[in-house]
């Protein structure tokens, strides 16, 4: 691995981590959107919704630390800057995460009269957990400042990432469910999408209000087709969705409920791609690169080491773990 | 340093211990279960099912739940090296960085994804399949405890690095991970592990004897942690010995206050309780056997013990490590007392006086007393440094202001105080009612008629 250069290893490093997020915010997504979707339903609905994501959340909740963990292992002085600006979202995210982790075993384990008590807990955790890292997204864009229009900038990225959430949840509600639930999953993704829209086109006309560089980025010729033609992509996108999914039937269209989560994934990484070229080469927009907070060549390429013989195993077997568990999950058995 | 600063890193330390004290009570218990549940599991598939599958059912749930409470109390863990501690990787990223990527790499996925078919998949794949899930999560657990104890270990006795420019390259990777105390020290918190399992499955098992769930399946898992317990118990007093021998080696000023030696001496009796006094550098109300402490120490009667005059403004706070270690020294008597007096019921009569079951119901968690007194004496033994002779602790803490951090400190301890309370009552909701219920219920609808 020696063939790597400096600049290489870096940029390799960047990309895993954007990988690892990316993969977080999709994984965990849908089942902190389904979370936050529980409180739109009542009674059995609420344990079919439970099933679908009870075998996976835990898997999906580590990629969260293994993208932290790269941010710490490998851009050790961003991990320093950014986790000290962030330490209140960090605090209120992770006791989110706690309400909502505990909150799944709690509910399944505890007196049948408290069950409500502890549905309570899972939305509210969900919900906590998406708000603040939505919350975090927009600290990020604009560079931890902490003016007012910096603060409320972020503050309108935190509710468009929760509806983000709850169309990826809603969308894999459909793949999951049956009948009548599956209806309703259609259309809370209906909904869900309008809003999501509504975020990201709020977030795109703010984002060069508050951050002129990136407004300048946007305004490089050599990309106008790709700035132009993306909105316009998106937008045919989401109305064809929304079309698709005002239309559904739990019946006929069965064999491609796995279209909405497939254009979903799509959107976010858009938007990812997006964000990733906009901050781009910068951890802390403005003030530290990529490069500025490498860790030592010696120390990637001994992670490195670690991911290229690890990381494809574990790809394997998640995807074998999906597949076990693929179909619909109304019927899932605790051992 | 001005008073701020070392207020940031007192607040700085306590929320880490309380942090980690959370978390590692989970881990505990669950390393230990898996490898019960992978012996419970195996003899089910063996005997085609009857008391080992009604068994493995009960404890598969308890093990849901405590893992539950391991992973969110891990990835909040997981979090605290930075936002707390941005001087710990910026200094010795280099060799914390990989152990802590191993860990995640291959650790933490293998449990969680595996745990996934283990609580869910016992209808969607073969036996053989499903077997092997149960190893799986066991080889998981056990091998984020390896990778985060080579870290630890490195921590008290570094070794295979150089210092460039104050900061640690990494120089040689065997020589990291099989540095001089982390055989020992591994091997110690395996055994504490499999130890508080062991009691938590005597305590809940003689729970449900009490409550009237006389099954074969209770009985069985009652002997099976008595056996358990008491034949790690000895093993992990030889362990613990030769990690004390360990330490003497690398790390004389922790030993020198987990004994309360001030002047360098031979023959140095053990002290059964004294009060160490910080400011005067003596001890108060010394009772003391003669030359006991030497022959522990050195294996020698006269052997010498290092005072601590001779690590003045290097060594940690004295009270704190001397009693941590005989709080864990005594409840590990305890336990071996314990585990021994009902191995003894068991083997003479059959079964256990009703007594004996009442004292061990409140010994289910007995395994955390000596396994947390344990960290804070070895942890605080390492003060005033982060990594033995390299990094001192008051280096490494970040310039968020005291009074942050004592909100936060303040939300996390509220927090865990309210979850363990729901840990161990859910916990033993579960023993009376073998398992809780599965959901919602024709009888949560009736309790809560708007819901349905």
């Amino acid at each position: 691995m020696d063939v790597l250069s400096h600049e290489h290893l870096v940029l390799l490093f960047g990309g895993l981590m954007g990988l690892a997020i990316m993969a977080y915010v999709l994984l965990d997504g849908y089942d902190l959107g389904v979370g936050v979707l529980l409180s739109r339903a009542s009674g059995h609905a609420r344990e079919e919704m439970v099933n679908a994501i009870a075998p996976f959340w835990d898997a999906n909740e580590t990629w969260l630390v293994l993208g932290a963990g790269i941010l710490l292992v490998a851009f050790p002085l961003a991990h320093g800057i950014i986790l000290k600006e962030l330490y209140l979202p960090v605090l209120v995210m992770l006791v989110g995460l706690i309400l909502r982790g505990t909150a799944f075993e709690l509910r399944v384990k505890s007196p049948p009269e408290r069950l409500e008590a502890w549905n309570t807990m899972f939305v509210v955790g969900s919900a906590t957990a998406a708000l603040s890292q939505g919350f975090m997204l927009g600290q990020f864009v604009v560079a931890f400042r902490t003016d007012l229009a910096a603060v409320l900038f972020a503050c309108m990225v935190a509710p468009a990432l929760v509806a983000g959430y709850a169309l990826l949840g809603a969308s894999w509600l459909l793949i999951k469910t049956e009948g009548d639930l599956q209806r309703r999953a259609a259309s809370w993704a209906q909904t869900s999408l309008w809003l999501t829209a509504a975020g990201i086109a709020a977030v795109s006309l703010a984002t060069p209000l508050v951050s002129p560089r990136i407004l300048e980025k946007w305004l490089n010729l050599d990309m106008a087709p790709m700035m132009m033609a993306v909105p316009v992509l998106v937008g045919i996108g989401i109305l064809w969705l929304s079309r698709w999914l005002a239309r559904f039937d739990p019946v006929r269209d069965d064999g491609r409920a796995w279209l909405p989560l497939a254009l979903t994934i799509g959107l976010f990484l858009v938007s990812g791609a997006g964000l990733a070229y906009s901050s781009f080469p910068y951890l802390v927009i403005d003030q530290v690169t990529l490069w500025d907070a490498a860790a030592t060549d010696e120390t990637l390429r001994m992670i490195l080491l670690g991911v290229v013989i690890v990381l494809p195993p574990i790809v394997l077997y998640s995807v074998f773990s999906y597949r076990i568990f693929g179909g619909k999950t109304t019927h899932l058995e605790e051992s | 340093m001005d008073g701020n600063a070392l207020d940031a890193t007192m607040l700085s330390r306590i929320q880490f211990a309380a942090n980690i004290s959370f978390h590692v009570i989970f881990p505990t218990v669950s390393i230990g279960l898996a490898w019960f549940l992978v012996y419970i599991r195996e003899m089910a598939d063996r005997s085609g099912g009857g008391v080992w599958e009604t068994s493995y059912h009960f404890w598969v749930k308890a093990f849901a739940l405590t893992f539950a409470f391991g992973v969110v109390s891990g990835v909040t863990m997981s979090f605290q090296f930075g936002t707390n501690w941005p001087g710990f990787m910026q200094t010795v990223g280099s060799v914390a960085g990989p152990l802590l990527a191993y860990e995640v790499l291959s650790a933490f996925f293998l449990e969680a994804t595996f745990l996934g078919i283990m609580l869910w998949g016992h209808n969607r794949v073969s036996p053989k399949l499903y077997r092997l899930s149960v190893w799986l999560v066991a080889g998981g657990t056990t091998l984020s405890l390896f990778w985060i104890l080579v870290l630890n270990s490195w921590m008290h006795t570094p070794a295979g690095f150089e210092i460039v420019d104050g900061r640690v390259i990494a120089t040689d990777w065997l020589a990291i991970i099989f540095n001089p105390s982390m055989p020992y020290r591994t091997l110690h918190m395996f055994l504490a592990s499999m130890l508080t399992a062991a009691f938590f499955v005597i305590g809940v098992s003689a729970y449900r004897l009490l409550q009237g769930h006389r099954g074969e399946d209770v009985l069985r898992s009652l002997k099976l942690g008595v056996l358990m317990a008491a034949v790690v118990m000895p093993v992990q007093i030889v362990a613990g010995d030769m990690h004390g021998l360990n330490t003497h080696e690398h790390q004389p000023a922790k030993i020198a206050a987990m004994e309360g030696v001030w002047q360098t001496e031979k023959g140095v009796p053990l002290l059964l309780f004294a009060i160490p006094d910080d400011k005067a550098r003596t001890n108060h109300f010394e009772v003391a056997i003669p030359n006991l402490s030497s022959l522990i120490i050195t294996h020698d009667l006269n052997g010498e013990i290092k005072g601590l005059n001779e690590f003045e403004g290097a060594h940690p706070p004295v009270l704190p490590v001397f009693w941590g270690f005989r709080v864990m020294v005594g409840s590990g008597m305890l336990m071996l007392a314990l585990s021994w007096l009902s191995l003894w019921y068991l083997r003479r009569r059959g079964e256990m006086p009703r007594w004996l079951l009442r004292v061990l119901v409140p010994c289910t968690f007995i395994g955390w007393v000596p396994t947390l007194a344990g960290w804070y004496v070895t942890e605080i033994g390492r003060q005033p440094y982060l990594v033995s002779g390299v990094l001192r602790t008051v280096d490494a803490v970040s310039q968020v202001p005291a009074t942050t951090i004592a909100g936060s400190l303040f939300t996390y301890l509220a927090l865990y105080a309210v979850l363990i309370v729901i840990y161990v009552a859910t916990l033993f909701y579960m023993a009376r009612t073998g398992g809780g219920h599965h959901g919602y219920t024709a009888s949560s609808a009736a309790v809560h008629p708007v819901a349905a």
